[in-house]
């Protein structure tokens, strides 16, 4: 019977894939259709999110540290931050425009195909370009990690692709869970970027430089500080924030899976109580 | 109708039609607030290793933080101002209606974008100041004069901004999808106007350039006024210089863009 309970979950699963696949292929499609504009978005994409990081450059062009930490410090934090959020974007980005669909009542046509509502939320208008912001994160983390004075041990390498694809997970939660609460609120997907957006912006500097509550808020409530802030701290030999134990460093991957579990019902909910506005 | 009062009708029809908008307006709060606190953090860090870097004080710099997401959305300085609207007409077409109504297509989406502006200032600018005069150490004048001059200067602000946005929209005449245009104004106005750091902590001849260009008027300029940190009639002068020089040219690629409809309709 376990066989029965878990069989259907998991069709839903690979046919939620299939569809994401299908759809984002065919958006790739249409956007590869205008190659020159392809490559000029993904362009702007890319001095887009730069200009943060030309930001702390500038910053440090003044100051030697940022709340104790060296440029090359915060660039892998920036680094981390940026390519884990920057693949959140990238695969499930779209997210923010389901209040849109809700108002707009476009919304029904996804329910009545026979595909994850989800998928097809998830995987519509997928763009490509922003691969920019991707690549931009990459490039800071590899320079970050060219300078970084740390002693890499197996422990400390084998942690560097965990921590990104769990804190790229975390923050396809964060899309998710916002995307629920527009089910609610329809015209308030602002709220979500302060979240997103505010939340990578966040973590692209150390917690020394935040209050106390403040980075209780993003350990304890909305467990942000998993993406990059205490494995990169255990990779740097750097204290943890709020006096962390030591193994916290680890704990990214089972966040995420409790991260993403808490959304995908959160999502359950919000599409429970939808009605449509009818046209 | 005179028409003084035809445009006050239209920035009042701007006014209410972003004040419908309640969810989005308390959620565009909440966002200038939570970015408002990131800032303010790494700003602090920063002016406790050089303290009066470029001129401010700690509790200096904190205004500016809180000005800059007061100020954000009316000026648009991140977009999202009547230019999307005005691009959007241009390429459907829908621009040959505004062109036949008796009334000048600048200044008509100057008063849309006033009342916006006015709109937006109040209902999402308000707060997230009051929010962070509230819980960080704040450097505010309490002599009237100086908030009269800073008053002063927000229009010649909008002027300036809207100047920028109304060619940037005009663009879409030649380039039919004027979005790419649009992204690199946007990135130009929120790195030039100092949305991101103070433009006087801009190192060496870069300050320079990016306090000569017309981004300088939106906050650096109205933020210094407030600060005590510039003389109100020689930044009411550079606003207003830039001001006329960007409206002139908007007048003139308006007059060549309208010829352009005229022969694409016949």
């Amino acid at each position: 019977m376990a066989e029965s309970t878990a069989g259907p979950a998991g069709n839903r699963l690979v046919e939620g894939l299939r569809a994401y696949r299908l759809i984002a292929a065919m958006w790739i499609r249409s956007t590869m259709a205008y190659r020159a504009s392809f490559v000029m978005t993904t362009a702007g994409s890319f001095v887009a999110t730069g200009l943060d990081f030309v930001t702390i450059l500038l910053m440090f062009s003044r100051v030697d540290a940022l709340g104790g930490y060296a440029l090359p410090e915060i660039a892998f934090l920036y680094g981390l931050s940026a390519t884990a959020f920057g693949l959140a974007d990238l695969a499930i980005g779209s997210m923010d425009r389901l209040g849109r669909r809700v108002r707009d009542g476009t919304l029904d046509t996804l329910l009545v195909r026979p595909a994850p509502v989800l998928a097809q939320v998830a995987a519509d208008r997928f763009a490509l370009r922003r691969l920019g912001r991707v690549t931009q994160g990459v490039l800071v983390l590899g320079w970050a990690m060219s300078r970084l004075d740390v002693d890499w041990t197996p422990l400390k390498l084998l942690l560097m692709p965990v921590m990104v694809v769990s804190g790229c997970a975390i923050f396809c939660a964060v899309f998710v869970a916002g995307a629920a609460f527009q089910f609610v609120a329809q015209d308030a997907s602002e709220v979500q970027n302060a979240f997103t957006y505010g939340g990578t912006t966040l973590l692209q500097y150390p917690p020394t430089v935040f209050a106390k509550e403040l980075v209780r808020g993003v350990t304890f409530v909305l467990p942000l500080a998993f993406v990059n802030w205490l494995p990169a701290l255990y990779v740097l030999g750097r204290p943890y924030p709020l006096d962390l134990p030591r193994w916290t460093a680890f704990a990214p991957p089972l966040v995420a899976v409790a991260c993403c579990a808490l959304a995908g019902a959160a999502w359950r909910v919000g599409l429970r109580s939808y009605r449509s506005t009818g046209n | 109708m005179g028409a003084g009062r035809l445009y006050a009708a239209v920035a009042a029809g701007g006014f209410r039609r972003y004040a419908t908008y309640r969810a989005a307006t308390a959620a565009g709060v909440f966002t200038n607030t939570a970015f408002g606190l990131i800032l303010v953090y790494t700003y602090l860090a920063l002016w406790d290793v050089r303290p009066h870097l470029g001129g401010y004080d700690q509790a200096q710099a904190v205004t500016y933080v809180w000005l800059g997401q007061a100020f954000l959305a009316a000026l648009a300085i991140g977009g999202g101002g009547v230019e999307d609207e005005l691009m959007e007409r241009i390429r459907t077409g829908d621009i040959a209606v505004d062109l036949y109504r008796p009334a000048d297509l600048q200044l008509w989406w100057l008063s849309a974008d006033a009342g916006r502006a006015m709109f937006q200032l109040l209902g999402r600018g308000v707060l997230p100041f009051v929010f962070g005069a509230l819980f960080f150490p704040v450097a505010l004048p309490s002599d009237p004069l100086v908030w009269a001059a800073f008053l002063g200067a927000v229009p010649l602000a909008l002027l300036v901004g809207f100047g920028i946005r109304f060619l940037v929209a005009l663009s879409a005449f030649w380039l039919l999808d004027g979005a790419g245009v649009a992204q690199m104004a946007w990135l130009a106005g929120y790195f030039c106007s100092g949305m991101l750091l103070p433009l006087n902590v801009f190192p060496g001849a870069l300050g320079e350039v990016v306090r000569a260009l017309p981004w300088s008027s939106l906050l650096q300029a109205p933020a210094d006024i407030l600060l005590g940190h510039a003389d109100p009639l020689g930044t009411y002068v550079f606003q207003g210089a830039w001001a006329v020089a960007l409206l002139a040219a908007g007048r003139l690629v308006q007059s060549a863009a309208t010829r352009r409809v005229v022969v694409q309709g016949g």
